[in-house]
């Protein structure tokens, strides 16, 4: 592999990752800290009241993180990616400037107030500030979605006789109906995280045994939310997705389930490792049958594999692929396993004195971000080699003019910047997390004063 | 319409220069006129719910350019990797050192996130002026539309010129004082008792620096590229109007702000950015990156999308810039008056 290609994919690929690690929390909390700020609102509980002030505070560190991690995604776009933006600038532009104009604005706006204007605004003023938040976060969410979903499933565009692909249909663009599926799954997944995370927080608390109130209230919402969304993930937005891909990516589905051979009654391998020369799974445990009755609800369907495609158009790095896609699932199936163990445990009232699931929701928190990332792998590495699917290759899509040493100072440079970062914000929600919910005098003084 | 999109990215430069302008000079005289960590707080405080609004300008004036021109996107960025991926890190550095020395109250580390604070936004004001200053003087693009500049090779306008040279330095130290002018005048409008005696002593101080940039930046930008006139010679009434603006601008500035109606120098202080980059546009139009060689030079017309997605983004590109003017309106409006501690998070 040509180095500088390397270099830029990799620049991409650390950058988006730690980003997204971000923004998948923001979504997730925004759409709880609503639901939290609406029964404040209209019950005038005290205790709903603090914790919404409470994961509010979590909420703009996180926000932070998410907005300077974010900048430099926009920027690769040109920096990295030249030539990828000349060819498909004409389409995806509208998509991310869009981005800026409505979901940055409205959040960025409304952030401030939810944050800082407790005080000036009415009650009802600063509920809404809220609700603002949560659009703005899970639009901006759209517009990214319907960007990728562009490189996935290109629609909407023509070729313009320069050669670069040019917005035919604006409505087919925003529509296209792989954003829809993968923004449900996308979505879905990001409630997932705040729903662990939140549950997680009051599962500290109850084993600590401080904050009691507030700690029942977190595992509640955590585990309402988590057991809805978990199931949501696998069924029907998991689905749905998957059956975009074998539609329009069956390449990427063969080499996703690690499936070398057409056949008849596919199997889905649960485990195994891909040996890709050889062509065949070393050490399968599968279920026979069960790949063709997801793909097309029937045993025995005929299932193509990577056999069926030139070695040209295969994913380019078939086992990072294959395992992305098999811990997505599997922490997937994992999550609704613990979510639905613990709603029955709720819902008999047990669950604050199980100290064994209390233990588990805790340790759980970071899992889901596994599945999100290992998530997102799947699908970008699923869409190589391709960077616009059948349209542009990634090998031609990079800043030519960028020499590969320039890359690496500017990958190393943010490895750097982003340690200290991630440090920070370990170090700063932990401190929160530990001053607890309930109206501490410290750091971030005004919420409590409010009060 | 290609036109109309040279402005409407223009317009939105400038609001983020002007808007993001005030919290980058505010940071610049940080250290300067703050010197208790009360009075610290309380410039914080007069940026804090504003500073991350003003930045989105930046996102949206770069999401627009990237819709309408995106091969100038393509070429400036890449061209431009090495001080763009720098500003990224600036921009990082002075987000954490806002944000985090609210959550970290200990003095120590206070004094560390204030440099980082003041030292970011001092180097991202000259970064900024420097990339207009390589605009102005151009790149060395050629026949595939792309060039790639070191940051820097001798200073001088050389066939291979750096991002820093000179002359982009000069405009680099002359965007620093406009936005330290333009910072001190909003923490004057946002501050009073000492702190905002000592900010409006520093637009005082800036304004001859000022004064003197300007002409000096002028005559070396007509001096490297005497074709900036070319524009204002053709449409005379438009072209006078900028040099009116400007200087008549920095004149209000000087009335102004020793009568104590620091309100009235912000203002035009903002227009005084305003006429210059409305200025440069108009002397750059219709080139959007010019070449050291001209014929390579990247317009409107080589770089623009397709019709159909400029018209198409028109419809909606308005929509949302209703509705982001009206939250900040709003937003100002909620936090308007002088900033008082204990209400705030800073």
């Amino acid at each position: 592999m040509d180095s500088a290609l390397l270099i830029h994919r990799l620049h991409f690929a650390f950058t988006v990752t730690f980003h997204y690690l971000f923004p998948q929390l923001t979504m997730g909390l925004a759409l709880l800290i609503v639901w939290l700020k609406t029964i404040a609102y209209r019950r005038n509980d005290p205790v709903y009241h603090q914790a919404a002030r409470f994961w509010a505070k979590i909420f703009g560190i996180n926000f932070v993180l998410g907005v300077v991690t974010g900048i430099p995604m926009e920027f690769q776009f040109g920096t990295n990616w030249s030539h990828f933006s000349r060819f498909a600038g004409g389409v995806i532009g509208q998509t991310l400037a869009m981005e800026g104009m409505f979901a940055f604005f409205l959040e960025s706006a409304f952030l401030g107030l939810f944050l800082y204007g407790e005080k000036r605004l009415s009650p009802k003023a600063h509920w809404l500030s809220s609700i603002a938040v949560f659009v703005g976060s899970w639009l901006s969410g759209y517009f990214i979605i319907a960007t990728d979903a562009f490189m996935q499933h290109p629609v909407g565009y023509f070729t313009s006789p320069d050669g670069s692909a040019q917005l035919s249909s604006f409505w087919q663009l925003v529509l296209n109906p792989w954003a829809w599926w993968q923004y449900a799954h996308n979505m879905s997944g990001a409630a997932i995280t705040g729903a662990f995370v939140m549950a997680a927080i009051g599962a500290f608390y109850l084993l600590w045994g401080k904050w009691t109130d507030h700690a029942r209230l977190f595992v509640k919402t955590g585990v309402i939310a988590g057991c809805i969304f978990s199931i949501l993930q696998l069924f029907p937005t998991g689905d749905g997705q998957g059956k975009m891909v074998a539609t329009h990516q069956p390449a990427t589905l063969a080499a996703m389930e690690g499936l070398f051979q057409g056949q008849a009654a596919a199997p889905v391998v649960l485990m195994g490792q891909p040996d890709v020369p050889r062509a065949k799974i070393d050490n399968p445990l599968q279920v026979p049958g069960m790949l063709s009755m997801l793909t097309y609800r029937r045993w025995n369907a005929h299932v193509k594999g990577l056999d069926a495609f030139p070695k040209e158009d295969w994913p380019d790095n078939i086992p990072l692929l294959y395992f992305s896609y098999h811990i997505m699932v599997g922490l997937g199936t994992i999550f609704i396993a613990v979510m639905i163990v613990s709603a029955f445990l709720l819902f008999r009232g047990r669950l604050y004195h199980a100290k064994w699931m209390l233990w588990i929701l805790m340790l759980s928190a970071p899992f889901p971000y596994i599945a999100n990332t290992a998530g997102w792998m799947t699908a970008e590495l699923g869409r190589q080699p391709w960077l616009v699917y059948g349209l542009m290759r990634t090998q031609d899509g990079y800043s030519k003019m960028v020499s590969a040493g320039n890359g690496m100072f500017t990958l190393l440079g943010f490895m750097g910047m982003y340690m200290v970062l991630g440090i920070l914000f370990l170090f700063l929600v932990y401190r929160e997390i530990e001053a607890g919910p309930a109206g501490h005098i410290e750091p971030a003084g005004q919420l409590e004063e409010a009060n | 319409m290609a036109t109309i999109w040279f402005w409407i990215v223009g317009v939105m430069v400038t609001a983020y220069v002007v808007l993001d302008g005030f919290d980058l000079g505010a940071g610049a005289i940080y250290l300067a006129v703050a010197k208790t960590d009360e009075e610290r707080r309380k410039v914080l405080r007069a940026i804090g719910p504003v500073w991350d609004g003003n930045e989105v300008w930046l996102l949206a004036a770069g999401g627009t350019l990237y819709f309408a021109f995106p091969q100038l996107y393509a070429s400036s960025f890449s061209g431009f990797y090495l001080p763009l991926m720098m500003v990224l890190w600036l921009l990082m550095l002075r987000a954490i050192g806002i944000e985090f020395r609210a959550h970290v109250r200990h003095p120590v580390w206070q004094n560390f996130f204030d440099v980082v604070f003041s030292v970011s936004s001092i180097l991202l004001a000259i970064f900024f002026g420097a990339a207009l200053g390589n605009v102005i003087r151009g790149v060395p693009l050629d026949a595939t539309g792309y060039f790639f500049e070191p940051l820097w090779t001798n200073f001088r306008l050389s066939a291979e010129p750096g991002i820093l040279d000179w002359y982009t330095v000069l405009i680099g130290v002359m965007a620093l004082v406009t936005l330290t002018a333009h910072g001190s005048l909003y923490v004057a409008v946002k501050t009073d008792e000492d702190l905002g005696r000592r900010a409006r002593g520093v637009a005082l101080l800036c304004w001859p620096l000022q004064f003197f940039l300007t002409c000096i930046g002028l005559v070396a930008t007509y001096f490297i590229r005497p074709e900036v006139m070319t524009n204002y010679g053709k449409y005379m009434g438009i072209g006078l109007l900028v040099p009116i603006l400007v200087f008549g601008s920095l004149g209000v500035m000087l009335w102004a702000n020793p009568k104590g109606k620091e309100k009235l120098a912000f203002i035009a202080s903002s227009l005084y950015i305003t006429g210059m980059l409305v200025g440069a546009a108009f002397a750059l139009y219709p080139v959007v990156l010019p070449a050291r060689d001209r014929q390579y030079s990247l317009t409107i017309y080589n770089t623009a999308a397709g019709a159909h997605g400029l018209s198409v983004g028109f419809v909606w590109w308005t929509l949302g810039a209703i509705l982001a003017v009206a939250y900040f309106v709003f937003i100002y409006r909620m936090f308007r008056g002088k900033v008082q501690l204990g209400e705030g998070h800073y």
